[in-house]
C-alpha cells in the first residue's frame, strides 16, 4: 500500500522546463515514478523530456488525469503554484521549493481550508525533501537508492537528516514504505501528526519513525496523537539539543523561541507519551532493530 | 531580520502611531543638536541597539539639561551594552535616539506575531506594560489578551475594539486605539514583518497615546521584495563571521567550540552537533552549505569555518541529496590546498556521487581522515581535536 503514493500515482511536475526541475524530472522519470507531464505557462503545447507541457495545471489535470504533483518553482511565485494545482483538483502536492516568505503560507493554508475536509489537497513542504515510496514511485529530490521496499515509514522535517535515517535502517536490512519530508519552514502544509495519522492506517507499515528538530510544538503533538489513536511503535530522534536559544538553525522553523520547544524539552515529553526515543543520531538505525525485533 | 527602534517608530509613524518627537545622532554634539530641536526640559537618550532589556543595562538615560544629553551621548556611543537579551558578548552602540521625554499615566503592551500553530497573525495586549510579556505571560496569565486574525479577511473593527477596552483606555481615546492597532497591523502585512511590538504603548499626561518604544522584526525570505526593509539592516548588530556568511548566502552560527563545521542541511548540522557533544567535543559553529553546492560555495564554506582562530579541528558531513559528493570533495581539496590547513580534517561524504567524491578525496594525497558513519566522524573529531590539545599543552 504505502502512503501518499505509488507506482499508479500520475503526477505533474511545475516549474518542469526550469533546471532544477529538469534535473529531478529526469531522476524521478528514471526511478519509474509515473510523471504524465509539466506545466510552464506559456510554454504549452511544447514537449520537454517526451512529456507534454501545458499552460495551467487545470489542463494538465484534464489531459492527463494528474492527481499529484510536485512544484520546483521559485520562492516569489510559488505560493500561487501551490494554490493553482488545490484548485485543479490536484489530491496531493510536494512544495519543494526553498525561501516561500512565511506570509505567503499563511495565504496557502487558508486558501486549502476553504475546500470541505475530504476535498481539500494534501500538501507536504515547502522546503522539504519530497516523498518516496521504495520501489513504487518518487515525488522528490532525495537519492533514491539508500531507500529499500519495506514496513518502516519515515516523517522527517529535515531532508538529510531523513536520508542519515534511511541509510542507517538499509544497513541493518530494514525497508521502508514511505518516507516523507515534511519541511523545515514555520508553516507547513501538513504536520508530523498529519502523516502519523496517514501511516496509522496503512497496513503496510508496521512502524514509524519520527524525525523531528528544536522549535514548535509538532513533534509533542504527533507525540499525543500517537498515545491516543496509534497501535504501532513510533520511534523518535529530535535534533538540537546542543542549540542555543533565540537563534534561528538554517532552517526558519528551528529556533528556540518559548518554553517546550526545546530539544531536551520536546524528548521529555515524548517520553512521557510512550514514544521510543533515539538517544543520538546514529542511533537510529539501532533503535527501530530492536524495535522490529521486539514485535 | 531585527532593526532598530528609532527605524521602527519610522515606518510604525507612517501607519499612523504616535510617537514622541526624537532624532537620531551618531556624536554627542549631534545629541545635543537632536534635543536643541525638540521642545520640552527632559529627553531621554537611548542606545540603538538591537535588544530589549537595555533601560536594566544603562542603554536609556534620562537628561535634564543639554549637558546631560552629551554626557549621555558620550557614555553610550562606543559602549557595548550587554543586555539579558543580547549574551555575554553584547552589542556595540554606533547610534543613540534622543527623544522628547514624555510623563507617563499609564503603560500598556501591545504585540503583534505570526503564530505558527494557528497559521496566523496574533495580537497579543496587556493593560499592564513595560515588563516583559513573557514573564507577564507566566504570573499573571488572565492579564494577557490574545486574538486571531483569519488572514484571508484581515482585522476587523470588532476585534480591535476587543484590544482597545482589554487594554483599558478611556472611552476618548478608543478611536485612537484603534488607529494605533489598525496601523500596527498594516504595516506587518505590508511590510512583511514577523513581529511588531510596542512595549510600552503609554498614555501621557495630556491623554495621548504614544509607542514609546518599538521593535519590528521582518521574514529573511521576504527581503527580496521589501527592498526599503532590506536596506535598514544594520551589520553591526550581528556576528561578523554571520554577516559574512550572509553575504555568500551560507547560513552561520557562532558558537564557542573548538570543532569547526561544514554540514548540508539544516536537521543534519544540528545532529552532527548533538553527535559532537555526546562525543565529548564542543562545536565552534553551526554552518549549513545548503543544497546545491558547488566547489566554489564549499571553498567559501571552508575558509569561513577557518576564519575562526580558535577552531582546533573541522568535520566536513554531507549526505548528499541535491548535492553531489564529487562537488563537495572537489571544493574540499582545492581548499585544503590553498589555504595550507593547520588542523586535522575529518570528511564523510554519504549519497549521490559517493564513491566519485571518496575517490577524489583519496587520490588528492591530502592527509584528510575518512569517516563512514556519522558516529565515526564525530568520534574522529573529537579525537583529532584532542591531540591537537595536548600537543599544544606540550609545547609540540
Amino acid at each position: 500500500m504505502a502512503i501518499l503514493i505509488n507506482e499508479s500515482t500520475r503526477i505533474v511536475i511545475q516549474g518542469f522546463t526550469g533546471k532544477i526541475g529538469t534535473f529531478h524530472a529526469n531522476d524521478m522519470i528514471s526511478y519509474g515514478s509515473n510523471i504524465v507531464g509539466g506545466v510552464t505557462p506559456g510554454k504549452g503545447g511544447q514537449e520537454h523530456l517526451g512529456l507534454p507541457v501545458f499552460n495551467t495545471v487545470k489542463e494538465a489535470v484534464q489531459e492527463t488525469g494528474a492527481d499529484a504533483t510536485i512544484v520546483f518553482v521559485p520562492p516569489a511565485f510559488a505560493a500561487d503554484s501551490i494554490m493553482e494545482a488545490a484548485d485543479a483538483g490536484i489530491k496531493y502536492c510536494v512544495a519543494i521549493t526553498d525561501g516561500i516568505p512565511t506570509q505567503d503560507m499563511m495565504t496557502v493554508k487558508s486558501f486549502l481550508r476553504r475546500y470541505p475536509t475530504e476535498n481539500r489537497m494534501m500538501l507536504t513542504g515547502p522546503n522539504c525533501a519530497g516523498t518516496i515510496s521504495p520501489g513504487r514511485a518518487l515525488l522528490g529530490i532525495m537519492p533514491a537508492r539508500i531507500y529499500t521496499r519495506g514496513n518502516v515509514g519515515i516523517v522527517a522535517r529535515s531532508g538529510t537528516l531523513g536520508y542519515e535515517a534511511a541509510d542507517q535502517m538499509k544497513m541493518r536490512g530494514i525497508g521502508i514504505s514511505t518516507s516523507v519530508g515534511i519541511g523545515g519552514d514555520p508553516i507547513i502544509g501538513s504536520s508530523h501528526k498529519d502523516i502519523l495519522e496517514k501511516f496509522e492506517e496503512d497496513e503496510e507499515t508496521k512502524a514509524v519513525v519520527m524525525i523531528g528538530e528544536i522549535g514548535g510544538p509538532q513533534e509533542v503533538e504527533a507525540g499525543v496523537f500517537a498515545k491516543e489513536n496509534m497501535s504501532k511503535p513510533v520511534v523518535a530522534y529530535i535534533a538540537g539539543l546542543t542549540a542555543p536559544e533565540g537563534r534561528r538553525m538554517g532552517h526558519a522553523g528551528a529556533i528556540i523561541s518559548s518554553a517546550g520547544e526545546s530539544a531536551a524539552e520536546k524528548v521529555a515529553m515524548l517520553r512521557d507519551l510512550g514514544v521510543t526515543i533515539c538517544p543520538t543520531p546514529s542511533a537510529i538505525g539501532g533503535t527501530v532493530a530492536k524495535i522490529l525485533s521486539g514485535m | 531580520m531585527d532593526i532598530h527602534e528609532y527605524q521602527a517608530k519610522d515606518i510604525l509613524a507612517k501607519y499612523g502611531v504616535r510617537i514622541a518627537e526624537g532624532g537620531l545622532a551618531y556624536s554627542p554634539e549631534e545629541s545635543v543638536q537632536r534635543a536643541r530641536e525638540i521642545d520640552g526640559s527632559v529627553w531621554v537618550v537611548k542606545a540603538q541597539i538591537h535588544s530589549g532589556a537595555r533601560g536594566k543595562a544603562g542603554g536609556i538615560k534620562v537628561c535634564r539639561s543639554h549637558d546631560e544629553v552629551r554626557d549621555a551621548a558620550e557614555e553610550l556611543l562606543g559602549k557595548n551594552l550587554v543586555t539579558r537579551q543580547t549574551g555575554p558578548a553584547g552589542k556595540s552602540c554606533t547610534r543613540v535616539y534622543v527623544e522628547a521625554g514624555v510623563q507617563i499615566v499609564k503603560e500598556m503592551y501591545l504585540c503583534f506575531l505570526i503564530d505558527r500553530s494557528f497559521e496566523r497573525v496574533v495580537m497579543v495586549g496587556s493593560a499592564a506594560g513595560g515588563m516583559e510579556i513573557e514573564e507577564l505571560t507566566r504570573t499573571n496569565p488572565s492579564a494577557v489578551k490574545k486574538i486571531y486574525i483569519e488572514p484571508a479577511v484581515g482585522l476587523q473593527d470588532f476585534q480591535a475594539r476587543e484590544m482597545a477596552f482589554a487594554l483599558g483606555v478611556a472611552a476618548t481615546q478608543l478611536s485612537h486605539a484603534i488607529k494605533i492597532i489598525r496601523g500596527c497591523y498594516r504595516a506587518m502585512r505590508d511590510l512583511d514583518a514577523t513581529m511588531v511590538e510596542i512595549n510600552p504603548l503609554i498614555v501621557t499626561a495630556t491623554g495621548e497615546l504614544i509607542a514609546l518604544d518599538a521593535k519590528m522584526s521582518f521574514d529573511d525570505n521576504a527581503l527580496f521584495r521589501r527592498h526599503e526593509i532590506a536596506e535598514l539592516r544594520d551589520k553591526t548588530q550581528g556576528d561578523p563571521r554571520e554577516v559574512a556568511a550572509g553575504d555568500h548566502g551560507l547560513s552561520y552560527i557562532g558558537l564557542k567550540g573548538d570543532i569547526g563545521c561544514m554540514i548540508n542541511g539544516a536537521g543534519l548540522a544540528m545532529a552532527t552537533m548533538d553527535m559532537i557533544k555526546l562525543a565529548g567535543g564542543e562545536p565552534a559553529n553551526f554552518l549549513d552549505v545548503g543544497g546545491g553546492a558547488s566547489a566554489e560555495r564549499t571553498e567559501k564554506a571552508f575558509r569561513l569555518v577557518l576564519a575562526d582562530k580558535g577552531v582546533k579541528a573541522i568535520l566536513v558531513n554531507i549526505f548528499a541529496g541535491i548535492n553531489r559528493c564529487d562537488w563537495i570533495a572537489e571544493g574540499v581539496v582545492h581548499a585544503v590546498r590553498n589555504i595550507d590547513l593547520k588542523v586535522p580534517l575529518v570528511v564523510r561524504l554519504s549519497g549521490t556521487n559517493v564513491e566519485e567524491g571518496r575517490r577524489i578525496i583519496s587520490e588528492s594525497g591530502l592527509p584528510i581522515i575518512t569517516a563512514g558513519t556519522l558516529a565515526e566522524a564525530a568520534n574522529k573529531v573529537v579525537q583529532a581535536r584532542n591531540q591537537v590539545a595536548i600537543e599544544e599543552v606540550e609545547g609540540v
